[in-house]
């Protein structure tokens, strides 16, 4: 359908719309037209992202004279998949009804592991061996040497893509990974590289958050982008997370020893080199006084990961004098390890801000704070000379420079926190020294600050007043839609007592008891017998779901269980979670009916959907509360406290519901669609745990359904799943419209009713 | 080979586990009887074959006994007794006599008639046949009553042999297959590869029973096994040896101890096999993950995490768990790695379509099998394009826009007695058309061509008139008049409703007797014909047969008609009229054929009359 919304020409590829898809879309389109930011929350099951992509392009459409850029930002690869078909279902629509002035050109870019082509590279397993294997064959000196001596290996395709580099051009048109690996095959020309040379071009461009947020990585993918760009991040509920993790490092003992290793390695070839090519050395320590760390323009298969820091806090002097030499700066970074390695060696857990570490950093090992800031740029420029190109040997010492430059820069939001072991396994050692970062809105400041829109969105983004805090940004617009309904196709139900009317709880005091263990278990025996297709059940860790799951197995629930559905569980290995996935569909698909096991904060519940018959009920086994104890955690809620002034049994409830949301709203795709939720805890009952839950959940929640035992939440589902079997009217034409054909929409915008619906 | 009787040596024993008494088993009709070898023995078994209610056989392996087991009608005697054969074939010649004997009492006694038996036996047995196949010819002959009784009449008394009945309802056999397709078994849900072992309780014993079953899943599950399988045994060690070094390996699995399962494996590197991960399984997950929905696909964001190099980001805050990597970790196996791995197999269903039993013959199928499905794997390209599909479809939102149904438009008749008339007056004119046979009518007219050529014949009319009448009077006359009147006499005769046929109206004896004396006469003309043209003795001599049998119903025939009332005697004539006609063509035919060969007429058997 086409509609006016104000002055742009909406394309929306279907005949009817949500009416709520039509207020998200008139909510974008004014932060749009104020270019501000904005903080949208909407149900998941209402097409959050076809809306978006919908306005967003034809707002494009509409100012040709002055096109905006998308930067459509995803969590995962397969959710870049996803919103790339859901464009090109709008591209060809748009292309049919509005013609060739339609065309533009989406990409999805993503790491050589998922785009290179070689199959000599492609083989290696692990990215940064892919990573790696790119460069032995692309990096410049490599390919000037090729050009004499015909032993060594370059890359076809790449050579291919060098052949047109400058004038090549990627027709017009929606590219997933799949498309440009098979647009690359057929052209012999390398996908990475092209759809790296294609950023500045293409209209859409969807990519992982790393790509945007990560300085890392942004640094080389993201930093040519002009003002005029809408940044989407969808799915942005654990946003702050990402933000906080994009400028945290680690260092273990692994490390240490890894960059011992790297650095004799470094040595060895400056020793090298110093006898047969003395003028290279020079020729960089002549660059550094000159006050260039970097080689001007690297090409582009040079560049490695960028500064750890954020680009404004870079320091854009000369590097100091007493590193500019590749054999004093060997020493420097000796000293460092060495003075790490030491702090490790510590049998209490100690924390401290950057302030007072860099400054026992100088006492002990007298490196100072400068030096300490450029440890990055000096390595980087320092392998760049000795050439180096199996850089995924050389992660360890990059890590240890990340942490030095990060600790050198910033002095607030940060602290570091040493500790000898796991607190869950206190016999195993294994020190840690991490360096953490509290403060979500350091890493997302300069996204705010460079693009003229920022777009935040996702199905809970509840309460949504704490996200503008969290990342310290002014939405022009914010606000949070619920779901308008035809029927009750969702049913969550908060079960607090098992079939023995005893309290279930994944309470600390309570999880290991045997009776919670099999009042958990004979729910879901229950429920597997009574609820068709698909069945999704999600525990609140890792441990604890293989702890249950044996317990099951030995009480012969398990056995029970696969009598009516096969299983598939959820494991730390991604290819074993895959596969059961894509098994677990197979068995839904084919009528056989599955049940799949997930953990709360695991990666299946980030991302993937459990849709119509892919998920008629979710289960939900507990709060999924992070771990209390965990010392970073505890530093972050002080953190949070003292800046933002968010105390921390708020901050952790939010965080455990969010997650808890998150995984019982991807049962619902449409209207069409029906499902139910489970809440198995009987702390769920509580009004301070539930009023967490996002809207759209709690006006489905009835107060008959908030203190169920297993029985009754059985009785509650086999009349759920009855009513939901009847037929229906989709468009709710007996009292509120919940399906807007372009004839609603003209007669609504026409009497002006719209806006007094809302 | 085998006629009236069947002499055996055999054991005879009580139950399976009896040592048996050798002797001599001798089979006739009606009854069995064994002789043991030693006569001083006083085991004497006479057994009537009335009394036998079932028989069951032992399955065919290589270890197993030859067994019979005749179970015997608790009414007559109660219990059963066993023979054991030297050998499988001498058992299958005894079950296909006792299957026999045991249909034939069982169409005897189903006609709910006792036939004298001897009648019965008297008849010569000239093929062999499966248990299974003699089960559902019986089973179509108790569903058929019409069946059953020309069975009855037919076979029984000899005028058509068992295969001759048949030979002419394959299809009634093929069709009863075809309805009911072999079905195939499934994997067990539950998962019985994961064997527990089972403990007395009292020594430090443990045991593991493992069978045919078990072992097939295990096989499918573990493709590590299934190879040490077939390059061990038994080359190496013996089969037992082979599930004792399985068990051993399931048992240290059992107690969670990697580092025992560790230092037990650097010993033995048979055990080792076992208890390592499956490389296997490893790279067929490889192999899988290319061919998974890219809306899936986890193992490519791993790849796009930059944000977790090694050591970057956020290492222990809790809500991640550490994984440590220990030089024993490929010894642990965790529970969920099963399930998945089972769940999986059962999804892919039974492969094998052989019976389960020789663990060898199962390995090697089963590899058989995985190398033809690796083969067409790597052929079909377009399962990608058909992923794609797949995802297109999925990313659409369904109810936003209209089902995807083909546009159709719906039958509406508003008048269901008009459509069906004028149904009938273009048959009739379709009919019409073909006896007229008109010249060929140039289509290809223009207006014009179409205007002048029909103010042509306008204007001959007019000059000529109606020259010739379309129809004489008087033929239409007659042809009216016998329209109305057949009209008028099937109305008559029919009632007012169409469903009644001249049948009902016959007394319910008189009708009977006409079905089944149609269906016999179907059944012989059937066979009757189908002998044409004589080639062989036997085909010679079932035409004399069926001719006999045929001779015997025209009387019959004869009889109805004129014991028929007088008020159906004109129907009864009537029906009964082609019946005569066929038989007497077929009668004809007979004679012709016999007068062409004179010569071979004394190769008549005795018993022709």
């Amino acid at each position: 359908m086409k509609f006016q919304m104000e002055d742009v020409t909406v394309y929306f590829p279907y005949d009817h719309i949500y009416p709520e898809q039509y207020h998200y879309m008139l909510d974008l389109k004014r932060a749009l037209d104020a270019k501000g930011h904005c903080l949208l929350e909407m149900p998941t099951g209402t097409g959050k992202t076809i809306a978006l992509l919908s306005l967003i392009t034809s707002y494009s459409l509409s100012n040709p004279q002055n096109p905006i850029k998308l930067l459509y930002c995803t969590r995962t690869v397969h959710e870049m998949e996803k919103t790339l078909a859901e464009l090109r279902l709008l591209h060809n629509y748009q292309l049919k009804y509005r013609g060739d002035s339609a065309k533009i050109l989406a990409i999805g870019l993503s790491s050589r592991k998922n785009l290179c082509i070689n199959p000599n590279v492609v083989s290696a397993n692990s990215r940064d061996s892919v990573d790696a294997a790119c460069r032995k064959r692309t990096a410049s000196w490599v390919r000037e040497l090729a050009i004499t001596n015909p032993n060594i290996e370059t890359c076809e395709f790449f050579e291919g893509f060098e052949r047109v580099a400058d004038n090549v051009i990627l027709p017009a048109g929606v590219y997933t990974l799949q498309d440009l690996r098979a647009y690359g095959k057929q052209k012999g020309w390398c996908p990475y590289y092209l759809a790296r040379r294609m950023v500045p071009k293409a209209n859409v461009v969807v990519y992982s958050y790393q790509y945007m947020l990560d300085p890392k990585v942004a640094g080389i993918i993201s930093k040519e982008m002009q003002r005029e760009c809408v940044v989407v991040f969808d799915e942005a509920h654990n946003i702050d997370n990402v933000c906080i993790e994009a400028l945290s490092v680690s260092v273990r003992r692994q490390t240490l020893e890894g960059a011992t290793r790297n650095l004799s390695k470094m040595a060895q070839e400056i020793d090298r080199l110093k006898k047969t090519d003395a003028n290279r050395l020079r020729a960089e320590y002549n660059r550094l006084v000159d006050g260039l760390a970097q080689r001007g323009n690297l090409p582009i298969t040079d560049a490695w990961l960028a500064n750890p820091a954020l680009p404004d806090d870079i320091l854009k002097e000369a590097v100091p004098g007493n590193i500019r030499k590749a054999e004093h700066f060997l020493p420097v970074l000796r000293r460092l390890v060495q003075y790490l390695k030491g702090r490790l060696e510590t049998e209490n857990v100690e924390k401290e801000g950057p302030v007072s570490f860099v400054a026992s950093i100088n006492s002990h090992a007298g490196i100072d704070q400068k030096m300490l800031k450029f440890c990055y740029d000096r390595l980087h420029s320092l392998m760049l000379t000795l050439e180096i190109t199996d850089t995924d040997e050389f992660l360890h010492i990059q890590t240890v420079c990340d942490f030095a430059t990060l600790v050198g820069t910033y002095s607030r939001g940060f602290s570091i926190i040493i500790e000898p072991f796991d607190e869950r396994m206190p016999h195993i050692p294994d020190p840690v020294l991490q360096l953490s970062c509290h403060d979500a809105s350091l890493a997302i400041k300069p996204v705010f600050d460079r693009f003229q829109s920022v777009v935040i969105t996702s199905g809970t983004l509840s309460p949504i007043d704490l996200y503008p805090r969290l990342l310290n940004f002014h939405p022009v617009i914010s606000r949070s839609f619920t779901m308008s309904l035809t029927r009750d196709c969702i049913c969550p139900m908060v079960l607090t007592r098992g079939s023995d009317q005893l309290p279930v709880s994944t309470k600390f005091d309570m999880r290991s008891d045997l009776g919670v263990v099999r009042n958990y278990g004979r729910l879901l025996l229950e429920m597997v017998a009574t609820v068709p297709d698909g069945i999704v059940c999600f525990f609140v860790s890792y441990s604890y779901m293989d702890g249950i799951i044996n317990s099951w197995n030995e009480m012969d629930i398990l056995k029970e269980i696969m009598q009516h559905k096969l299983v598939f569980i959820e494991t730390q290995d991604v290819v074993e979670t895959t596969l059961a996935l894509d098994n677990y569909r197979k068995a839904c698909d084919c009528g056989r009916g599955a049940v799949f096991f997930s953990v709360a904060r695991g990666k299946v519940a980030e991302g993937i959907d459990f849709d119509r018959h892919y998920g008629r009920l979710v289960i939900m086994y507990g709060i999924p509360f992070q771990y209390t104890l965990s010392r970073i955690l505890l530093a972050r809620l002080e953190y949070l406290r003292e800046t933002f002034q968010i105390k921390e049994g708020d901050f952790l409830t939010f965080d455990a519901l969010r997650q808890a949301a998150q995984c019982v709203g991807r049962v619902i795709r449409s209207k069409a669609d029906y499902g139910m939720m489970i809440f198995a805890d009987k702390r769920y009952s509580r009004h301070d745990k539930r009023s967490k839950l996002p809207g759209w959940i709690l006006s489905h929640l009835r107060d008959a359904h908030l203190n169920l035992s297993t029985d009754m939440a059985l009785h509650i589902a086999r009349e759920f799943l009855r009513k939901m079997a009847q037929p229906y009217d989709k468009a709710g034409n007996s009292g509120k419209k919940t399906l807007l054909s372009q004839e609603d929409l003209e007669n609504m915008v026409g009497s002006n009713i719209l806006d007094m619906q809302f | 080979m085998q006629g009236r009787q069947v002499v055996m040596r055999a054991k005879y024993k009580t139950s399976v586990k009896d040592p048996g008494i050798q002797g001599v088993l001798i089979m006739l009709e009606d009854k069995f009887s064994f002789t043991p070898d030693d006569p001083t023995s006083s085991v004497r078994v006479n057994i009537e074959v009335k009394s036998i209610k079932s028989h069951r056989v032992s399955k065919e392996g290589s270890q197993k006994q030859a067994l019979l087991n005749l179970m015997l009608d608790p009414d007559i005697k109660g219990g059963g007794c066993i023979f054991e054969f030297e050998k499988f074939s001498d058992r299958d010649i005894c079950r296909d006599f006792v299957s026999k004997v045991l249909t034939k009492l069982q169409a005897l006694q189903s006609s709910g008639k006792e036939k004298d038996s001897k009648t019965v036996s008297e008849r010569p047995v000239d093929e062999q046949l499966s248990t299974a196949e003699m089960q559902h010819r019986m089973k179509l002959l108790q569903e058929n009553i019409e069946l059953q009784k020309l069975h009855k009449q037919f076979v029984i008394s000899g005028v058509l042999t068992e295969a001759e009945f048949w030979a002419t309802r394959k299809e009634l056999l093929a069709v009863h297959a075809s309805k009911t397709p072999k079905q195939r078994v499934g994997f067990k849900s539950a998962m019985i590869a994961d064997v527990r072992p089972q403990t007395d309780g009292r020594s430090n014993l443990v045991t593991f029973n493992l069978t045919p079953e078990i072992i097939h899943q295990i096989f499918a599950e573990k493709p590590a096994v299934h190879k040490a399988y077939l390059s061990f045994v038994p080359r190496k060690m013996s089969e037992m040896d082979f599930w004792k070094k399985y068990c051993r390996a399931e048992y240290l699995h059992k107690t969670k101890n990697a580092v025992a399962a560790a230092a037990e494996a650097a010993d033995d590197e048979e055990l080792a096999v076992f208890l390592k991960h499956d490389e296997i399984l490893a790279s067929e997950a490889r192999r899988k993950l290319r061919r998974v929905d890219p809306t899936l696909d986890m193992e490519a964001d791993q790849g796009d995490d930059y944000m977790h190099l090694p050591d970057h980001g956020i290492f222990r805050d809790g809500s991640k768990e550490t994984i440590d990597i220990t030089e024993y970790d490929e010894y642990k196996r965790t529970l969920a790695q099963n399930l998945n791995r089972h769940a999986a197999v059962v999804l892919e269903g039974r492969a094998l379509d052989i019976e389960l039993g020789d663990t060898r013959t199962v390995a090697e199928a089963l590899s058989r099998y995985k190398q033809s499905e690796l083969a067409t794997e790597t052929s079909d390209e377009n399962s990608t394009q058909e992923r794609l599909e797949r995802l297109a479809r999925m990313t659409e939102i369904e109810d936003l826009q209209d089902s995807h149904n083909l546009p159709f438009a719906p039958l509406c008749i508003k008048d269901p007695r008009e459509y069906f008339d004028s149904q009938q007056a273009n048959a009739v004119k379709a009919l019409g058309d073909t006896e007229i046979g008109t010249k060929p009518v140039n289509c290809d007219l223009s207006t014009q061509q179409a205007y002048r050529s029909l103010k042509n014949i306008i204007s001959e009319i007019k000059e000529n008139g109606f020259s010739s009448p379309i129809v004489k009077p008087e033929v239409a006359l007659k042809v009216l008049n016998g329209l109305t009147q057949h009209l008028s006499s099937t109305k008559h005769h029919l009632g007012k409703s169409p469903q009644d046929t001249v049948l009902d109206r016959l007394p319910h004896r008189t009708r009977e007797e006409l079905l089944h004396h149609w269906a016999c006469i179907q059944e012989l003309l059937k066979h009757f014909w189908s002998s044409y043209p004589i080639t062989t003795k036997y085909l010679y001599t079932k035409v004399s047969r069926v001719k006999d049998a045929l001779s015997e119903i025209y009387p019959k025939l004869q009889v109805i008609k004129e014991s028929a009332q007088s008020d159906f005697r004109h129907q009864v004539s009537l029906l009964v009229q082609p019946m005569l006609q066929a038989l007497d063509a077929a009668f004809a035919h007979y004679d012709a054929e016999m007068q062409k060969r004179p010569g071979k007429s004394t190769e008549r058997p005795n018993g022709y009359a």
